[in-house]
């Protein structure tokens, strides 16, 4: 019961700082509001007993790309309140389309039947212990091919960010 | 021992469905209705993890590992994109002194 309530608390809390990222007029405050958003989602996946997820999902998200939104705020000097801003019917066609993908998304639900076979509270697949065996063992060329796109994407960013 | 743990209620997983659903829509009008490409990148980004929520929350739920280690290479690829994304906005800054999207509409016709 305790874990219904977690998760509704987390959801709540999620949405709700989801929604404020896209209202803040303020871009500084909708990045603040984001790292808020991936806190909770991190308390999803502790709740799904994934930990190693929590962790890389806390440090690369929180910590790296977050980061990296700050600094490029602060550099460029964009926190700008008001300036840009769509004509409201864009803002209300915006919202409809929305809300249109989320009725669509949730009246699919009706036609079909979600098995689960485990719940997450026994399984086991989310410890660095057992998801790294899996990694290391039947993914490791595609891990080794992500270091590549890494390297590949610090090249490009060190390319396009410094002055010619 | 597995009687206190079969009594524990887990939550259904149509719930995750519905909440990664509502996540995943309010990506969807963030991208379409902002102007300042930072806010639309962060849109991006709340789409990405609504999804990387739900194959995680399959994952649990179906006892398979193979949703988990996506999720892992999903976080991989956002990471670069963000990197990279961030670069080419800071060349559009450059050259346009805004990030305004609807500055850019040289391709639009």
């Amino acid at each position: 019961m305790f874990s219904i309530y977690l998760f509704i608390f987390l959801s709540v809390v999620a949405l709700f700082s989801a929604l404020k990222v896209l209202l803040s007029k303020k871009p500084i405050h909708s990045v603040l509001y984001m790292t808020l958003t991936f806190f909770t989602l991190a308390g999803h996946y502790i709740l799904l007993n994934a930990q190693f997820l929590a962790v890389v999902h806390v440090i690369v998200y929180a910590g790296a790309i977050m980061v990296l939104f700050l600094f490029t705020m602060m550099l460029l000097n964009l926190n700008l309140e008001g300036e840009f801003s769509k004509s409201t019917l864009m803002k209300i066609v915006a919202v409809i389309a929305g809300g249109l993908l989320f009725l669509v998304l949730i009246a699919s639900l009706k036609s079909f039947d979600v098995a689960t076979v485990g719940t997450p509270e026994l399984t086991q697949i989310g410890l660095v212990k057992n998801l790294g065996n899996i990694l290391y063992k039947d993914y490791l060329l595609p891990f080794e091919l992500s270091s590549i796109l890494f390297l590949s994407a610090m090249v490009g960013a060190v390319m396009l960010g410094k002055k010619d | 021992m597995e009687n206190t743990i079969a009594q524990i209620q887990t939550i259904p997983l149509q719930y995750y469905i519905i909440f990664c659903s509502a996540l995943f829509s309010i990506g969807v009008a963030g991208v379409l209705s902002k102007r300042n490409a930072i806010v639309i990148f962060m849109s991006v980004e709340l789409m990405l993890n609504s999804a990387n929520l739900l194959l995680t929350a399959f994952s649990a739920y179906r006892n398979d590992p193979a949703g988990q280690i996506f999720v892992f290479f999903i976080m991989v690829v956002a990471a670069a994109e963000v990197a990279i994304g961030l670069g080419l906005l800071v060349v559009v800054y450059r050259s346009t002194k805004t990030i305004d999207i609807d500055v850019l509409n040289r391709l639009k016709w």
